[in-house]
């Protein structure tokens, strides 16, 4: 599945390497928040072990042999960000020293089997083991599926790639400059061989490693929600507040905005926009009294009204949420009642930042809470 | 009391003891372990050799790394924009130049590339010089059907012909992937990968990127001995043949076993980075210094590559 150079256009090579940055960067963030400096070694290690691991061949009936990528049980056991930085460092080293790949296509080599592969076959995995005891056969064979679907979504990526080229790149007299077969020709001629039996290798191969671990070294299967667990215990409170603190001095932008939120509309603004207020909607509005109905002081709410246009009182339900910008309806700004409303808008802001603040600490320890118990790095 | 030795049964037949001989893996079909083994000592042959060559006075070899990375590079991005098959085929003669220049002896230098070129671009190019697969002028029929051929919901054509379109699509192919190929064993073989690497920064690769890589390319020769050890340990072992189905078994539980080897060790090099003073972020030690001659050489393949595409935009 590695794409030689030569293959490509460099417009589609430049164009996968304008998708594979993006995500080495947001992976590499990842892994040094949940790893900090343990990262590298177990990334280079991670990586030299890929590289070795698509070395082997695989006897398959009929007496010809395989390959395997390896790259979901990798993921299983380092996390997914760590694995697509491993598989990638691979496959660079991979087309560099071995001639295996092509230098200009190891963006979309790396995108395809380095990205791709890694977070389909993880999530897949995830999804299917999820509640899954730690012996349950449902976890190697969610092992197995999800080396299956990681493969094929990555080989289905590739043979877009190259069908593209003959569909896009070819000479005035309709001769191919790159890959010569259109999408029609080159996905069934990919896909055919790895939904049968490059998939089938990669899923075999990925369950029986799955087995095998569970019986001999089960702790290295619960690896990476350790490395999760601790780095959720390490929780940094700083870019919170920094971000909360952004948040405030925002607040009163909101008062800039013209217009109602889309699909915050109160009763007023509905029989404005279409006429008349539904009959469901007129019986439950009202119900609900915000605390600082229209983010304004009770008292100084004529004046509020008066100057930030036709809000009304009774659509506020939301506006404990909704609460640090521009979530109100208001007409073009008079700034007598902008002076009048700030406190009271600056108010509701602090209120509602603290209450959302204090619900997401909350669920965050709810949910975090539970694996604190066991704070190992593997 | 003399004891009683007797051959076993299964030892007299003949295949079932072959692997017990030497030439085993050429006579018959090689066993996966075998075929694996064999894979890992060509693999770590192979970089002693280019460190070799590496280290070899020449003209590549001379070049300040970043120059020569940033020079061959360019050449790689200006083949990938070709579109004339002859200009590639000018950068592929300028490929063997540079590698001549370079004490690189031709003929490896054309057979390492060319014994990879068949088996991908080849295989891939074949069908697409048929009209079944493009469409295309006729260059030579080699089947008439005699009507139209349909097969199910498919139509053939009326004859099967080798079109001259699919012909420059399939030369331009091989060509472009062999320069391609050319130019980036230029590059691994007259460079010591440890300035390869480095030389990396110049494209604004972060410094933990390099020093994972390093890492890494250090870590496969253990891991690969670590595997090659398992793979002799069991062969060593063994008397007859297995049956794939074993080594299927062995070969997904050598995996794992390796799995759980390179992550104590990745644990015991990360205690022992930490004991050394590291701290998360690497240093990484500079000593390239650039001369006169590397940058005449970079204009001359600047001006070269400049050459090509301007004379292909007019050919073309």
């Amino acid at each position: 599945m590695h794409i030689p150079d030569g293959y490509l256009s460099p417009q589609t090579a430049g164009g996968m390497w304008a998708l594979v940055i993006p995500a080495w960067y947001w992976a590499g963030h990842r892994v040094k928040s949940t790893l900090s400096s343990r990262q590298a070694p177990l990334v280079a290690i991670g990586a030299a072990f890929t590289f070795v691991i698509m070395m082997f061949n695989i006897p398959l009936p009929g007496g010809t042999t395989g390959h395997a990528v390896g790259g979901t049980i990798i993921t299983i056991i380092i996390g997914p960000w760590a694995a697509v930085i491993a598989i990638s460092v691979a496959i660079v080293i991979q087309a560099v020293f071995f001639g295996d790949g092509g230098i200009l296509a190891i963006g979309a080599n790396c995108f395809n089997i380095g990205f791709i592969l890694p977070i389909t076959g993880y999530f897949t995995y995830k999804l299917l083991a999820r509640g899954a005891a730690p012996k349950s056969p449902r976890r190697w064979v969610a092992a197995g599926i999800g080396a299956w679907v990681g493969l094929n979504a990555a080989a289905f990526l590739t043979s877009v790639e190259f069908g593209l080229q003959g569909e896009l790149f070819n000479a005035a007299d309709g001769s191919a400059l790159y890959s010569p077969y259109g999408l029609a020709t080159a996905i069934p001629a990919m896909m055919i061989p790895h939904l049968l039996i490059v998939g089938a290798i990669e899923a075999v191969m990925t369950s029986m490693i799955y087995v095998f671990l569970m019986k001999t070294n089960a702790s290295l299967l619960e690896n990476y929600a350790g490395v999760k667990a601790a780095a959720a215990g390490g929780f940094k409170l700083k870019p919170l507040i920094v971000g909360i603190l952004l948040l405030l001095v925002c607040t009163p932008l909101g008062l800039l905005a013209t217009g109602t939120a889309w699909g915050e509309w109160g009763t007023k603004d509905i029989s404005r926009e279409i006429g008349y207020v539904p009959e469901g909607m007129a019986s439950l509005a009202g119900r609900w009294q915000g605390l600082l109905p229209d983010y304004a002081f009770p008292e100084s709410e004529e004046v509020a009204a008066a100057g930030m246009g036709g809000a009304s009182g009774e659509e506020s339900g939301g506006s404990l949420v909704a609460e640090e910008n521009a979530a109100e309806s208001r007409d073009p700004v008079s700034f007598d009642g902008m002076r009048e409303s700030t406190p009271a808008y600056v108010v509701s802001g602090i209120l509602g930042l603290i209450l959302v603040t204090g619900v997401a600490l909350m669920a965050m320890r709810m949910l975090t809470g539970r694996s604190r118990g066991k704070e190992h790095l593997g | 009391m003399a004891e009683q030795i007797s051959t076993p049964a299964w030892m007299n037949e003949p295949g079932k003891s072959d692997s017990l001989s030497m030439s085993a893996g050429r006579s018959r079909r090689e066993s996966a372990v075998q075929k694996t083994i064999m894979g890992m000592s060509e693999a770590i042959r192979e970089s002693v050799f280019s460190e070799r060559i590496a280290a070899r006075p020449g003209l590549l070899q001379e070049t300040d790394p970043r120059i020569k990375t940033i020079g061959l590079l360019g050449l790689l991005i200006a083949t990938s924009f070709l579109h004339t098959w002859y200009i590639v085929l000018a950068i592929y003669g300028l490929t063997l130049m540079m590698a001549f220049a370079s004490r690189i002896s031709l003929g490896f230098f054309i057979k390492r590339v060319w014994l990879f070129v068949p088996i991908f671009a080849g295989i891939i190019a074949l069908p697409s010089l048929f009209n079944i697969f493009r469409p295309g002028d006729p260059l030579l029929t080699i089947w008439e059907f005699g009507g139209e051929l349909t097969l199910g919901p498919w139509s053939l054509g009326t004859s099967l012909a080798v079109t001259h379109q699919g012909l420059k699509g399939a030369v331009l192919l091989i060509l472009r992937v062999a320069t391609s190929v050319s130019l980036a064993v230029l590059w691994a073989l007259t460079t010591h990968w440890a300035d390869l690497l480095k030389a990396l920064r110049v494209f604004l690769v972060p410094r933990i990127f390099v020093l994972v890589l390093s890492m890494t390319y250090r870590y496969i020769f253990l891991i690969l001995g670590l595997a090659a050890d398992m793979f002799t340990a069991r062969t060593s072992r063994m008397v007859g043949s297995s049956s794939p189905r074993e080594d299927r078994r062995f070969v997904a539980s050598s995996m794992a076993t390796l799995l759980g080897k390179s992550h104590v060790l990745s644990e015991d090099v990360y205690s022992a980075m930490i004991s050394r003073g590291y701290t998360g972020e690497p240093v990484i030690l500079h000593r390239f210094r650039t001369v006169a001659g590397d940058w005449l050489w970079l204009v001359a393949v600047i001006l070269l590559g400049v050459a090509a595409l301007g004379s292909d935009r007019l050919i073309g």
